[in-house]
């Protein structure tokens, strides 16, 4: 309760399969060693009120030690030592053993930074996501000095050492947002080596899988996961000049006004009215149709005007990307080419109104926190995880 | 019949014959006389001086980190300035304060005066080392002077070879020069044991202060030189861009790691056998008892500084080395643990039946075996390798090497220095305010370090200077402790320092101690012993009647402290 007030759970979150087995034995070498103390404090606390001198000069006796005695606090210690041991090797065996077929991650650390990599091609920073219930084997080496990841809330921690190559595993059982921290001192920028684990469930998994970050979607420089098929359809949907009819700007005094084509955001899965009178769901195969042969079926109150990409243009590989891409923008996140575009991270904040404004737009922050969210509340309840 | 056991053959010095009118302290004046000393009690006392000065630099530098914890991005200090002062704390910590204290300060003045001996064995070597040490120390004013260190005291490379700035060497320099200090000591020590023993000092009959002294000063002599090679390693890697630890120049990282624990685990058995040494002397004495089991606390000093060699690889359980090799590194840990676990349940038995008084000394050893149960019983944690892997690098790790080093040795150098200050100075410091300054010490220390067992069991990592913000009720906690420590260290600068000049004659003896250096004159004279001592029993025979064994105050001694007879008959 007292640490609650403080911002911390009574029990750091166990989060995965290992966290829980970790605790097991934390806990029964806690019960142990508190066992020990507390006679320890006991026969010490005893002994002195007892045998406090009273000033009354009585002579001591002259015990000189017991064999027997040292033998069973000797040998009972001894004992216990080695059953923490004997368990402890299984624990640590069975955490750096990852499991067979293990989904690949690779993770580079570098001052001050980690670069994670999915084995599908998805790549992060600071950033890792992992879906819930799924074992995981992570492969690390830092490109400079020793860093060390680490995930408190799996309990779990490894040196990243230069020129070679360490690996790790976890199973994550609980949804959430958790802390991860370099623990290796690493230099000026440690304690900003930091970032964060989200746990996932499937459908969230599976939604930021294909490109959509789980948190803040929808804000300024939002775009899709890095490496996944939405990202690469982002580039071609900006190479390919699709955005320069397919936007949202609606202003015709714009350089690029969108009153030539349809925007795309929301599109996937809604129901298209066609010329004709009829209507047709916008699934898979009609943006692949009308990327190849615009003019099948051409969107009601849209001129036809929009060319055709045909093979040599446009690879099937890359129409599965850009697809994708529009598929990632039925929820709503094109990326706008007018001066609305949000400012580059650091940029000078110049909308500013005043120099008196009280509440400026953008809050400054107090000096450049790693303030990642705490590793405490879960996304979801956790009960449903079970 | 009642034996006499005072523990030597020759006249006894009674309290009643006052302090000698040439002792080591007015036999000579002048800061000359001071420097140029090669008496081993004057040596001593350079070493106190010199070692308090370091232990305030680095209690500053303690106190700026705390300071700046206080708030999740820092309070007063940039990163790298954060860094710095990390770094400057862990090193004159470790390498100014807690490896020279006890071995220079008390092993140099009590070690000839506990066997019966003039002196140590080579007294200009014995100078030669506190003038190395200070040499050594000079490097470590300069580094911090021209701009700090900032790779933590642990200098691991790449990143101490290739990242941090130049200032690496200077430092490393430093380590190593103090590190020929150490040897040097120890090597003194060693053969003042060896060959300046009183007559009738046997091995069995040596205080056990005597035998932590002598375990210490074997690991100095083994383990330094490897410490000196790893930063000449470091050195020319560094230099010479030779590829010894960096990768990218065909080196390997865990090497340095493997050469540096090599010493600097043992180094931590160097920090507190002394200091568990000084407990025996005291415990003893204010309980009136024998020492529980004399023998197995002297192996056990032995066992711990043995085996304490082939422990070093816990410290790296998840640096890349092998399961295998984790797995035997882990079990040598659980061995080493039994020793220090018999320890403090013989001192707990000492107690039993005893007839115990609670002045300073008393009270420290209290606070020491409280604190070091915790420290010792929270390295289990890490010392097996399951839970290792959440703690490894947490405040976890951060409160429990405090609690052996601070909470153990601290208090057993607080311990030492209350109980044998009437000895080298000849005064008696105020009873209230040394008790008082225990409990603050103790106290303080308890609210620093228990809330970073805390955040380190929920996930706070070690040299942060930013930390998430649910940490901070935690970290304000621990700075308030640090406050309440730092009065307390500054309370004994404080009466120590006013009992120098109105403090009451201590007497020879004013503890009623056993021990041989309690049987001449305070101060001593300039060779300690008028005459030789011969020693005919062990050293803590507190039960057996004696002239000083059973008297309980100084005001008795005048009355009927002449005879061991009378002495004894007036305990009845």
């Amino acid at each position: 309760m007292l640490l609650a007030e403080f911002g911390l759970p009574l029990w750091p979150v166990q989060a995965s399969e290992f966290a829980v087995q970790s605790d097991q034995l934390f806990i029964y070498i806690l019960a142990v060693t508190s066992a020990s103390g507390i006679a320890v404090y006991g026969a010490l606390a005893y002994f002195c009120f007892r045998y406090a001198n009273k000033g009354d000069g009585r002579r001591t006796p002259r015990i000189l030690g017991s064999h027997k005695l040292e033998l069973v606090w000797s040998v009972i210690p001894l004992m216990f030592f080695l059953s923490f041991f004997a368990w402890s090797v299984v624990l640590f065996a069975d955490a750096t053993r990852p499991p067979e077929g293990a989904r690949e991650i690779f993770v580079v650390g570098k001052q001050w930074m980690w670069k994670m990599q999915h084995n599908d091609g998805v790549r992060e920073i600071n950033e890792l996501h992992l879906k819930i219930g799924e074992p995981v084997k992570l492969t690390l080496t830092s490109e400079d000095v020793i860093h060390d990841f680490g995930v408190p809330a799996f309990r779990h921690k490894i040196d990243v050492m230069p020129g070679r190559y360490v690996s790790t595993w976890y199973k994550p059982t609980k949804a959430g947002i958790y802390h991860i921290f370099c623990d290796q001192y690493c230099g000026q920028g440690h304690s900003q080596m930091v970032g964060r684990v989200h746990v996932l469930t499937e459908s969230e998994y599976a939604d930021w899988s294909e490109g959509h970050k789980t948190d803040a979607p929808g804000t300024p420089g939002d775009r899709p996961t890095d490496g996944t098929p939405a990202w690469r359809g982002q580039a071609l949907f900006l190479k390919l000049q699709c955005i320069t009819c397919h936007n949202n700007v609606y202003d015709t005094a714009a350089a690029n006004t969108s009153n030539r084509a349809p925007n795309l955001e929301g599109l996937f899965g809604s129901v298209v009215p066609i010329q004709g009178g009829k209507t047709v769901v916008a699934d898979q195969g009609y943006i692949h149709e009308s990327i190849r042969y615009p003019m099948a079926k051409v969107h009601d109150g849209w001129k036809p005007i929009m060319p055709a990409f045909p093979k040599s243009q446009v690879t099937d590989d890359e129409l599965a990307d850009v697809t994708a891409y529009i598929h990632y923008l039925r929820l709503g996140k094109l990326p706008k080419r007018t001066d609305g575009t949000a400012a580059p991270v650091g940029a000078p904040v110049g909308t500013a109104k005043s120099l008196g404004d009280s509440s400026p737009i953008i809050n400054p922050t107090p000096a450049p926190a790693p303030a990642p969210a705490p590793a405490t509340p879960p996304t979801t309840t956790p009960k449903g995880d079970k | 019949m009642e034996l006499d056991y005072t523990p030597q053959t020759a006249p006894p010095v009674r309290d009643v014959d006052g302090p000698p009118a040439v002792h080591y302290l007015n036999n000579d004046y002048g800061w000359l006389s001071w420097l140029l000393t090669v008496d081993h009690k004057r040596i001593g006392i350079l070493y106190l001086v010199s070692v308090s000065i370091f232990f305030l630099f680095g209690g500053l530098a303690a106190g700026l980190v705390r300071i700046n914890l206080l708030q999740p991005t820092g309070a007063i200090l940039e990163l790298d300035q954060y860094n710095k002062a990390f770094t400057a704390h862990g090193t004159i910590m470790l390498f100014l304060f807690l490896i020279p204290v006890v071995p220079g300060v008390l092993g140099n003045f009590f070690v000839p005066m506990m066997i019966g001996a003039k002196d140590m064995a080579f007294p200009k070597l014995n100078l030669a080392s506190w003038y190395v040490y200070i040499f050594g120390a000079a490097f470590f004013v300069a580094v911090l002077l021209i701009g700090g260190l900032d790779t933590g005291w642990t200098f691991y490379p790449p990143y101490s070879s290739k990242y941090s700035h130049m200032n690496v060497l200077l430092a490393g320099l430093g380590v190593f020069i103090t590190g020929f200090s150490s040897i040097l000591t120890g090597l003194n020590i060693i053969a003042t044991i060896h060959k300046m023993r009183a007559p009738g000092m046997t091995w069995g009959r040596m205080p056990l202060f005597v035998w932590a002294m002598y375990a210490t000063s074997v690991i100095q002599i083994l383990g330094t030189p490897v410490l000196a090679v790893t930063i000449v390693l470091l050195a020319v890697e560094r230099l010479f861009g030779v590829g010894i630890f960096d990768p990218s120049l065909g080196g390997d990282p865990l090497l340095f790691q493997h050469l540096f624990w090599y010493y600097s685990h043992p180094a931590v058995y160097i920090m507190i056998l002394p200091g568990m040494g000084v407990i025996n002397e005291v415990i003893t004495c204010f309980s009136r008892k024998n020492i529980f089991g004399y023998k197995a606390v002297a192996w056990s000093t032995i066992g711990i500084a043995v085996v304490g060699f082939l422990v070093w690889g816990h410290h790296m359980f998840l640096s890349g080395q092998g399961v295998y090799l984790g797995m035997v590194f882990s079990i040598i840990t659980m061995l080493v643990a039994v020793p220090s676990a018999i320890k403090v349940f013989n001192w707990t038995a000492t107690l039993y039946q005893g007839s115990i008084s609670f002045q300073a000394p008393m009270l420290f050893v209290l606070g020491f075996i409280v604190l070091f149960t915790i420290g010792g019983l929270t390295g289990l944690f890490l010392g097996v390798m399951g839970t290792d892997i959440h703690l490894h690098d947490t405040y976890f790790i951060v409160a429990h090497f405090h609690f052996t080093m601070v909470g153990g040795m601290m208090f057993a150098w607080q311990a030492g220095l209350h109980f044998w200050w009437p000895k080298m100075t000849g005064r008696m410091y105020s009873d209230f305010w040394s008790r008082l300054a225990a409990v603050t010490m103790l106290v303080g220390f308890t609210l620093t370090f228990l809330p970073q067992f805390v955040a380190g069991y929920h996930g706070m990592p070690r040299r942060y200077p930013y930390y998430p913000p649910e940490f901070q009720m935690l970290n304000i906690l621990s700075t308030a402790g640090a406050s309440i420590q730092g009065i307390g260290y500054a309370m004994p600068l404080f009466y120590l320092t006013a009992s120098l000049f109105f403090g009451r004659r201590a007497g020879a003896n004013p503890w009623r101690a056993t021990g041989l250096e309690w049987q001449t004159p305070s101060p001593p004279t300039m060779h300690n012993f008028e005459e030789l001592p011969i020693v005919t029993h062990g050293p803590y025979e507190y039960s057996m009647p004696s002239r000083y064994a059973l008297e309980t105050g100084p005001e008795t001694v005048h009355e009927n402290g002449h005879t061991g007879k009378e002495g004894a008959k007036s305990g009845h």
